[in-house]
Formats: structure tokens, C-alpha cells, sequence
């Protein structure tokens, strides 16, 4: 399909801007382009068109099953639209009087202590906009709390080797070097090495639990106390909360920091840019590093804007990703304190319903009743057929189903990766259960068909390697 | 010349006692698929037996690169960073240093035995 700068014609324009109310400012030459700017020359019915037909060729929640392990790619409700589409939300600004914005005051602070409540801590900051951004923001608190001791020795962060790359790559950000600990045969943290990995040096751990092979780490007391003994801290990361969320408690667990993705756990939008938002929570002790403005007070005395005495600083203008938390809170109320954790039970039912329905096909990477999502091992089939974890993935696209995550956790070999989370009925478990099963009886009988898989989508089978190593990232003008 | 192998699947070349080309065995390019990106050490760099040295990036993974001997970068192959794919084209010819000063080594196998030990690896 064309591209917007390929369609239209020049002078082409559309009306959807309002006209400037501010007056203009003149930009001083020497700071002012030289060139015109390139501009599409679309007008409204064409750029509407080019949209649809994006549209068309996406695949989202919206259009069908969705299970992207470790990403929580959950139905967004809609009534979460209708509450972020409010004039009360819509038009504020954050640097108005706090007067006059007492009602989106109330909700930063309900979000705050609704996460707070769900994820056991004493304090939350809503400017971190992503899940890795949280991540960094939680380091950072880790770190203002070894550095504000005067206990500047403390330079390791601890990560499995089952963590998602974000950890590591977070706590390298942050300065901190990444002390890698190999995982059991179940996946779980090793004891004796984490015994062996902790010291004086250690500035905390990092650890999702469930963990990125979607099994609950019974050891989790004992993990975190080794952390605690050696002086460490010890981070949550709350990519897998869908599976624990009003059950069982981060704070609980003895973690001192965390961050939830809202667009993971709490229905707000996911891909595409979201945007996302990666609330951080921290335990009391930690809160007055906190950065950014968060709320005090209550109805009765009001709203009021607070600074934390050694926060770090903003990570993020304002309050985050406003909007965001807004769709979250929403979700959070319509679910009540009952609903929370029943949406938590039916994603680990969903996903135990899928793994026992194929686990005499598939081999499963952990033969054990798992939380909200499973890991498969293609490595028989693909050391049987030649059709690899990629194949299957890609035969997925012609059932219009997406595919899994692929090749995580890296510590199992041709991974598939499946989390159905909890909005999807019996019937697109079935047909994706279907959908698996003939795959894997292509793979036996016709393996070339898979190779070269999809068939029926827009797009093909992409040359990944070609593209990655000659990257194109933006348009090429000719002028 | 006569390879050697790790079971880190890395090929040893000893050009002399202490000098030696280190690059990935056929069996890893072909595990790993095809590779956009490499990362190599520096020239005078140490290098240490069993220690992560370079890393590969495929379209699946990161993945380290261990260095089969102890001792000093002398020579990098500069043409394999914009030209990642000559380690999945020709893995033998694709070197990624050359190391001098060699004072220790990990377990190194002739090429029988190497072959002999991937193919338990696929049997598994």
C-alpha cells in the first residue's frame, strides 16, 4: 500500500486544526528552517482512507485473539473510554490552580492508594511512563536510598536469567552492574546461588513473580529475606501481575519497590504506543525519594500537591500519562475488590485450560499447573520436522490468530509463549487449542507449507534478517 | 589448518603457541539464524578463557560469545561489523580476533569430537 507521502496532491490540505487562539511568536532566523517542511498534501477523505486501511491491516485485541505471553494483551473495556473522554478530564491543564482541578486530584490520589492496596506498598509515583521506565525509576530509588546512607559500595543489581532484557538493561541505566544468576531446572530462582551472588556490594534484586515462565516462586520469602540479610533491596517487576493481582501481595512478598504496567494489568491500551503508563510503588522508607508531585489530603480538606523531601526529580512531566490512569481507575472500580482478583483466577484458569489441552502434542517447557501463562518447547518438533517455534508462530497469522511470544524466556529452548489472559470466552480457546493442533499436524505432514507461512495475510513471510540488517526507518525523499 | 573446538562452540586456530583467530562454529551460526549485529572487543583488550568476549545479535536473541583462551586482542575483524552475515555465510573464514599472549585455554576438542558432541546436543 502507499505510503501518506505517496497519495494526494500538492495543495491538497484538510481543516481538522483550530485556528491558533495565542498570538503568534516570530521564530528568530537564525533558528527558523532554511527548507520547507515535508507535509503530506492529503485531503480529509484521503487521509481518512489511508487510515482505514491501517486499520485494516493490523491485528488487534478488537480483531481477534491475542496471546502475546508476558504482555497481558487483555479486551480494554470501553466504559474506560467513555470516563477518559470527559470534559472534566479532557480539559484541564496541569499547571491550573489546584482549586480547580480538585476532581482529577482525587483521582491521581484513588489510583495511588487503590495500587497501594493491590500491590501491598505505602506510596506510589504515576509519572513513569512505561514498564521500563519504571523499572528505572525504581532503581533510581534504590540507589538514593544506598547513596543517602553514605553506602556508595553497593553497585550490583541481581537478575535471574529468566528476567526480561529490560531488567538488566534498566539496571545498567541506572549505573549499576548486572550480576546474572542462573534459574533451577523449574524455572525458579536458584537459592544457593542467589546465597552466592549476595554480599556487601549488593544494591538489590529484581525478580517478576510470577516468574517469566508463568510459575509462582514458592521460595519467594526466603528469596527476598537473602536479599534483606545482605543489605539489598528487592525490586518487583509487574509484568506478570495479572496473575496474582488481589491475591497475593508484591508488599507481601517482602519486595520494597515495584511498578505495575497499567496497560498490561489494567485494561488500559497496549501496542501502538499506547501510551503506556508504569506506575511505581515503594515501601514507606523509600517514599521520600519519590519523584514528581504526588496528592495528599481528601475530600473533606481537599487536594493538595506535594514534593517529596529527597525525590529524585521528575522522570516525567506533571502526573504521566493522565488519561491513562484515568481508564485505569475506572477499570479498577467497575472490578471492585471482587472482581480484581476474579479476573486474576479466570486468567490462570484460561491459561491451564489451554496447556492441558495441548500438552500431549506440545511439549510444555514445565509440566505443572502454571499461573497466567505457559511456555512450549518446539524443540521435538523442530528436531522431528524441521518446522521451528517461528514456523508455528507464523502458520498462526493464517487463523488469524497472533502469535505468541517467541524464543523467551531465553533459558528454554524454541520457546512459544502463550497467556490468553482472562477476556477471552471458551470458544476462541478452542479455536486457537484447533488452530495449534493442526499446526502441529502440518508440521509432520507438509513442513515446507510452514516454512514459508503465512499464506492468507497481506504480508508474507518478511525477510526479518534483510530487514534488520539494512534498516530503513524513515521515508527516502528524492528532493 | 586444523580447528579446534570448545563446546561453547566457539573454533580455536592456533597460528603459533600463543597466537591464536577465535570465531564461531557452524553449528552456532546455524542455531543462532541469521545475524544483524556483532559486538567485538578492542584491540589490547583481555580476553579470558570461558568469559564472554563479543556478543551476536539475531533476530531472535542476544547472545554472549565466550573466548575459548586467555590473553590479549591483538587484531579484531572489522569487516564483520557491517557485514555481520559472513558469520552465517562462511563461519571458517569469519574470525572475529586474534589473540597473542595465549596463557590458558578451556577444553578444546578436535573437529571429530566436536561433531561427536553436537550430535548428542540435537538428540536430546
Amino acid at each position: 500500500m502507499d505510503l501518506i507521502f505517496e497519495i494526494g496532491s500538492e495543495g491538497r490540505k484538510l481543516s481538522l486544526l483550530p485556528k491558533c487562539d495565542v498570538p503568534e511568536v516570530k521564530v528568530p532566523e537564525s533558528q527558523s528552517r532554511k527548507t520547507a517542511l515535508h507535509l503530506p498534501h492529503v485531503s480529509e477523505n484521503e487521509l481518512s482512507r489511508h487510515y482505514s486501511k491501517l486499520a485494516k491491516r493490523s491485528h488487534g485485541v478488537n480483531d481477534g485473539f491475542y496471546p502475546l505471553g508476558s504482555c497481558t494483551m487483555k479486551y480494554n473495556p470501553k466504559v474506560n473510554e467513555i470516563a477518559a473522554s470527559f470534559k472534566g478530564f479532557t480539559g484541564v491543564h496541569p499547571l491550573q490552580n489546584e482549586r480547580t482541578v480538585q476532581g482529577s486530584m482525587e483521582v491521581i490520589k484513588k489510583t495511588e492508594d487503590t495500587l497501594c492496596e493491590i500491590a501491598g506498598m505505602d506510596a506510589f509515583t504515576l509519572q513513569p511512563a512505561a514498564g521500563a521506565h519504571g523499572e528505572f525509576t525504581g532503581l533510581l530509588l534504590i540507589k538514593a536510598y544506598h547513596v543517602d546512607r553514605g553506602d556508595t559500595k553497593r553497585t550490583k543489581i541481581i537478575v535471574p536469567d529468566s528476567a526480561h532484557g529490560t531488567n538488566p538493561a534498566s539496571a545498567a541505566m541506572c549505573g549499576f552492574d548486572v550480576v546474572s544468576i542462573p534459574s533451577q531446572d523449574d524455572g525458579c530462582v536458584d537459592l544457593d546461588a542467589l546465597r552466592g551472588a549476595v554480599g556487601d556490594d549488593t544494591a538489590g534484586l529484581m525478580l517478576t513473580n510470577p516468574n517469566t515462565v508463568g510459575l509462582f516462586d514458592k521460595n519467594i520469602l526466603q528469596i527476598t529475606k537473602i536479599v534483606h540479610d545482605a543489605g539489598g533491596l528487592c525490586y518487583y517487576d509487574g509484568a506478570n501481575l495479572n496473575a496474582v493481582m488481589g491475591i497475593a501481595r508484591p508488599g507481601d512478598m517482602g519486595f520494597d519497590a515495584v511498578h505495575i504496567n497499567l496497560h498490561k494489568t489494567f485494561s488500559t491500551p497496549h501496542g501502538g504506543g499506547g501510551p503506556g503508563a508504569g506506575p511505581v510503588g515503594c515501601k514507606e522508607f523509600l517514599k521520600q525519594f519519590l519523584p514528581g508531585h504526588h496528592v495528599a489530603g481528601d475530600e473533606n480538606e481537599g487536594f493538595r500537591y506535594e514534593i517529596e523531601t529527597k525525590s529524585i526529580g521528575a522522570v516525567k512531566m506533571f502526573h504521566g500519562n493522565f488519561l491513562v490512569i484515568v481508564r485505569a481507575l475506572t477499570y479498577m472500580l467497575m472490578l471492585g475488590k471482587e472482581g480484581v482478583p476474579e479476573a486474576s483466577s479466570n486468567a490462570v484458569l484460561n491459561a491451564n485450560y489451554m496447556r492441558t489441552k495441548l500438552d500431549d502434542l506440545y511439549e510444555m517447557a514445565y509440566d505443572t499447573t502454571c499461573m497466567h501463562e505457559f511456555v512450549m518447547s518446539l524443540e521435538p518438533l523442530k528436531h522431528k520436522t524441521g518446522v521451528s517455534a517461528l514456523d508455528v508462530a507464523k502458520g498462526l497469522l493464517d487463523y488469524g490468530i497472533h502469535p505468541p511470544t517467541m524464543y523467551f524466556p531465553l533459558i528454554v529452548e524454541e520457546a512459544l509463549m502463550i497467556e490468553p489472559t482472562e477476556t477471552e470466552p471458551k470458544e476462541v480457546l478452542d479455536e486457537a487449542i484447533v488452530a495449534l493442533r493442526a499446526l502441529y499436524k502440518e508440521a509432520t505432514d507438509n513442513p515446507e507449507a510452514l516454512h514459508s507461512a503465512p499464506h492468507n495475510t497481506v504480508i508474507g513471510r518478511p525477510d526479518e534478517v534483510g530487514a534488520a540488517r539494512n534498516t530503513v526507518l524513515r521515508y527516502q525523499w528524492t528532493d | 589448518m586444523s580447528l579446534l573446538f570448545s563446546k561453547s562452540h566457539e573454533w580455536v586456530n592456533m597460528i603459533d603457541d600463543t597466537t591464536a583467530q577465535v570465531g564461531l562454529t557452524d553449528y552456532a551460526q546455524a542455531e543462532l539464524g541469521g545475524l544483524v549485529f556483532v559486538n567485538l572487543p578492542e584491540e589490547g583488550d583481555d580476553v579470558v578463557s570461558g568469559e564472554p568476549f563479543a556478543d551476536v545479535e539475531s533476530v531472535k536473541a542476544v547472545s554472549d560469545v565466550f573466548s575459548p583462551v586467555t590473553g590479549k586482542v591483538a587484531e579484531i575483524n572489522e569487516e564483520l561489523l557491517d557485514a555481520p552475515e559472513k558469520i552465517n555465510e562462511a563461519p571458517y573464514d569469519a574470525w572475529f580476533v586474534k589473540v597473542e599472549g595465549i596463557t590458558d585455554k578451556v577444553e578444546l576438542i578436535d573437529e571429530a569430537a566436536y561433531k561427536a558432541y553436537v550430535s548428542t546436543l540435537s538428540e536430546e
